[in-house]
C-alpha cells in the first residue's frame, strides 16, 4: 500500500514519480524522460531540427544509438565490413554517425560488437530498469515494458523535444488490465498469448491506454517471453504495455553491463520491490484470458487483430454485421488471396522469418532450433534466422545454434530488424506468403505485395520444415 | 509552424477502416533524411500498379474529379501502425490539411498536430454521410473552424470535433511545443537534482 493509503498501479507509480509539472486545463504534463534510444531512421530531421535552432541534446549520457532498420543483414565480407548496398540507406546510416558524434550520443555502429534491434539492445545492455521512462522514435517501443518501466514509442519532433529537453508533454492516459491466468500447454508461447489479446480486442481496442499484463501465465515467462507480449501492445493500439517487475526480472538485470551494482544495486533493488501495482488498485478497464485454453495462433488477414487459433477457420465477411468491418475483412481476404471457411493450416508457404523485435532474442532462436534439430527445411521454403543483436548473435553461435539452423537449410545472417520491415533488401516477392515471428502483417509490410501469417517462432519452424502452415505441437508430440 | 485557424477544401474518401502507417508511406521511402518530397509516396502501393510509376486508375486520389482534393474522410482507426512522422509528411505533401475519421491511432494524431494536419474525430453517422457526400457529388467541400472546433458541412451543419486545448492553442497561434518546453529549463534541472540519475549510457 502507498503512504497515502490510495492503492496505485504500476503505470501510476512510475508516472508519478517522473512529472516535471502537473497536467493542467491548458497543458498537458511534462513528463521526464530517463531513457531516450534513437535509430537511424526516425532521428535525422529531430537532429537537424535542433541543429537549426542552434540547441545541443541536454543529456547525450541518457540517449543512446544503435543502427537497426535500414542495416543490412547480409554476411560479413572479407574484411570483417557488412557492405551497405542501397546508397540512401547508406547515406541515412552516415548521417547518423555524425549526428550522435556531433551531440556526444554514444551509438553502436554497423558491425560493432553491440549493435542490433533498438528493442533488443537496452534490454540485454542493462540499461533498460524497472520503474524508468523510456522513449524511442518507434512503436515498438513498448518492448521495455515488460521491466515494469513505462516506455512507449514518439514522433520524430517528439524525438527532438526529448533531445533538447529531456522531457516530453504528455496527457495522461488510461489503464487496461490484462489478465492472464493458468499455465500455457506445450507448443503455446508468449507470442500466443499476445496474438489471442490483440484478436480478441482489435487493432484500436488499447487507444489511449496503457496495458498491465498480469496473471499466472504472464508471472511464469522468462523476461524474452514478456518483452514478446508487451512488444506488440501498440498493436492492440496500447502506447505502452507494462509488467510488474519480480525476482525474474532481477534476475535478468543483475550483471549486465548497465546494472546498478554493490550498494546501488541494493538500494535499486529496495526500489524497484515497491513498483507492483498495490492490492486493490483500479484500472480503468479490465480484460481476463485463460491460457490452458490457448492453442498456438496465427493471422489471417492484413492486420494484427485479424488473428486465430492455428486450426480455425478463416472467417467470412458475410458474418461480419458492421459494414465497414465488414469490408476491411473483403480487402484483406482479397489481398491475402484467402477464401472464406478456408483452413490455414496445410496452406504451401514460400518463406519462414525468424527475427525482429519480436521474436529475435537467444530464447527465441533456441526454441526454434530445438525444434529444427535433425530436421531440414522443405525444398519449396526459403527460411531466414535473424537475431536481434550481435550479442545475441554470437551467444547462439557459442551454443552452436547456427550449426543447427544451418544443418537444416536456413540462412543464418547478421543482425537488424531486416524482413520485419523490409528497408534493407530483404523482402518477400509479390504474391508470397510468409510464416513470420515479426509483429506487423499489413499490407505490403514485408515486401511489396507479399503476405504474411504471424505466429510464434515454433509455429514458424514447424512450417518451414513442413513447408506448409503447420501446428508445431503435432510435430512436438513426434518428439518426445 | 503556420498558424491554422481554418481551412476549406473538397474532399475525397477512403472508407476503409485501419489505414496503417505502412500504407500511408511504406516504410522503402523511410530512407530519407529530411521531410521533402514525400507527397510522391503517399499512399504509393494502392496509388500506383504493380511498376510502380503508372497511376492505378481504379484508386480514388487518381481519379480527375477528386484532384486537388484536401481533407480526407477515412474509416475507423486512422494511422494504426508505426510512429513514423513521415505519415503526415506525406499527406501533407500530397496536399491534405485534415483526416476525418471516428477514431486516430494515439501516435498518428499527436504527430499530425504537431505538423498542422488536422485529425478530426466525428461520429459514425457523420462519418458516413461525408462517405456518400464525397462519392455522390466528388466537388463537395467542407470548411473547419480550429478555434470553435467546428466542421461545417454543406448542408450547413456544424459538428463539433474534440481537440485538445493545448493543442489548440498550438495551432492557432502557430507555436510548437518545443519552445513550451525550452522555457521550462530551470524546472527540468530542479527535477534533475531532486531524483538520481536512473542510468548512464556514457559509463
Ligand atoms: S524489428 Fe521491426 S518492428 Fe521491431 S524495431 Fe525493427 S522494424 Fe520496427
Amino acid at each position: 500500500m502507498s503512504q497515502n493509503g490510495r492503492p496505485r498501479t504500476l503505470f501510476e507509480k512510475v508516472w508519478n514519480t517522473h512529472i516535471v509539472r502537473e497536467q493542467s486545463a491548458d497543458a498537458p504534463a511534462v513528463l521526464y524522460i530517463d531513457l531516450h534510444l534513437v535509430h537511424e531512421v526516425t532521428s535525422p530531421q529531430a537532429f537537424s531540427m535542433i541543429r537549426d535552432r542552434g540547441l545541443k541534446v541536454r543529456r547525450p549520457d541518457q540517449t543512446i544509438g544503435t543502427m537497426d532498420h535500414s542495416t543490412p543483414t547480409t554476411p560479413r565480407n572479407e574484411l570483417g565490413i557488412i557492405p551497405v548496398a542501397d546508397a540512401m540507406a547508406a547515406k541515412q546510416l552516415d548521417t547518423f554517425t555524425k549526428n550522435c558524434d556531433d551531440f556526444g550520443i554514444p551509438m553502436y555502429a554497423l558491425g560493432d560488437e553491440h549493435q542490433g534491434i533498438v528493442h533488443v539492445i537496452g534490454p540485454e545492455q542493462g540499461l533498460t530498469q524497472p520503474g524508468m521512462t523510456i522513449v524511442c522514435g518507434d512503436s515498438h517501443t513498448s518492448t521495455h515494458g515488460a521491466f515494469g518501466a513505462l516506455a512507449f514509442g514518439i514522433g520524430t519532433s517528439e524525438v527532438g523535444h526529448v533531445l533538447a529537453t529531456q522531457t516530453l508533454l504528455q496527457n495522461r492516459p488510461h489503464t487496461m488490465a490484462v489478465n492472464v491466468e493458468g499455465k500455457l500447454g506445450e507448443g503455446v508461447t508468449a507470442k500466443d498469448i499476445i496474438l489471442a489479446v490483440i484478436a480478441r480486442i482489435g487493432i484500436g481496442g488499447g487507444t489511449g491506454h496503457v496495458f498491465e499484463y498480469r496473471g499466472e501465465a504472464i508471472r511464469s515467462l522468462s523476461m524474452e517471453g514478456r518483452m514478446t507480449v508487451c512488444n506488440m501492445s501498440i498493436e492492440g493500439g496500447a502506447r505502452a504495455g507494462m509488467v510488474a517487475p519480480d525476482d525474474t526480472t532481477f534476475e535478468y538485470i543483475q550483471g549486465r553491463q548497465h546494472a546498478p551494482q554493490g550498494a546501488d544495486w541494493d538500494a535499486a533493488l529496495a526500489r524497484w520491490r515497491q513498483l507492483p501495482t498495490d492490492d486493490g488498485a483500479a484500472f480503468d478497464q479490465e480484460i481476463s484470458l485463460r491460457a490452458d485454453e490457448l492453442i498456438p495462433m496465427i493471422t489471417y488477414g492484413t492486420n494484427p487483430g485479424m488473428g486465430m487459433p492455428i486450426d480455425a477457420a478463416v472467417p467470412a465477411p458475410e458474418d461480419e454485421r458492421d459494414i465497414n468491418r465488414k469490408i476491411a475483412l473483403e480487402k484483406a481476404l482479397a489481398y491475402m488471396d484467402l477464401a472464406p471457411g478456408q483452413q490455414l493450416l496445410g496452406k504451401a508457404i514460400d518463406v519462414v522469418f525468424i527475427g525482429s523485435c519480436t521474436n529475435s532474442r537467444i530464447t527465441d532462436l533456441r526454441q526454434a532450433a530445438q525444434f529444427m534439430q535433425g530436421r531440414k527445411v522443405a525444398d519449396s521454403v526459403r527460411m531466414m534466422v535473424v537475431p536481434g543483436s550481435q550479442q545475441v548473435k554470437r551467444q547462439a553461435e557459442n551454443e552452436g545454434l547456427h550449426e543447427i539452423f544451418r544443418a537444416a537449410g536456413a540462412e543464418w545472417r547478421e543482425a537488424g530488424c531486416s524482413m520485419c520491415i523490409a528497408m534493407n533488401g530483404d523482402q518477400l516477392q509479390p504474391g508470397q506468403y510468409a510464416v513470420s515471428t515479426s509483429n506487423r502483417n499489413f499490407e505490403g509490410r514485408q515486401g511489396k505485395g507479399g503476405r504474411t501469417f504471424l505466429a510464434s517462432p515454433l509455429t514458424a519452424a514447424a512450417s518451414a520444415v513442413a513447408g506448409s502452415v503447420t501446428d508445431p505441437r503435432a510435430m512436438l508430440a513426434g518428439l518426445n | 509552424m503556420e498558424k491554422v485557424k481554418r481551412i476549406s477544401g473538397s474532399i475525397v474518401s477512403m472508407p476503409v477502416n485501419d489505414i496503417d502507417t505502412d500504407q500511408i508511406i511504406p516504410a522503402r521511402f523511410l530512407k530519407v533524411t529530411d521531410k521533402q518530397g514525400l507527397g510522391k509516396a503517399a499512399f504509393c502501393d494502392w496509388r500506383y500498379l504493380e511498376d510502380g510509376e503508372t497511376p492505378n486508375p481504379e484508386f480514388v486520389l487518381n481519379r480527375p474529379e477528386y484532384r486537388g482534393a484536401s481533407v480526407l474522410i477515412a474509416g475507423n482507426n486512422f494511422g494504426c501502425g508505426s510512429s513514423r512522422e513521415h505519415a503526415p509528411w506525406a499527406l501533407l505533401g500530397a496536399g491534405f490539411k485534415a483526416v476525418i475519421s471516428t477514431d486516430f491511432a494515439d501516435i498518428f494524431r499527436n504527430n499530425a498536430l504537431k505538423n498542422g494536419l488536422l485529425p478530426i474525430i466525428v461520429d459514425a453517422d457523420t462519418q458516413q454521410q461525408l462517405f456518400s457526400l464525397a462519392e455522390e457529388d466528388p466537388s463537395t467541400s467542407v470548411s473547419v473552424d480550429v478555434d470553435a472546433q467546428t466542421l461545417t458541412l454543406p448542408d450547413g451543419r456544424a459538428v463539433s470535433f474534440p481537440l485538445d486545448g493545448f493543442a489548440k492553442y498550438c495551432l492557432l497561434n502557430g507555436v510548437d511545443q518545443l519552445g513550451y518546453l525550452l522555457a521550462l529549463d530551470d524546472e527540468v534541472s530542479a527535477y534533475e537534482s531532486g531524483h538520481p540519475q536512473r542510468v548512464m549510457t556514457t559509463a
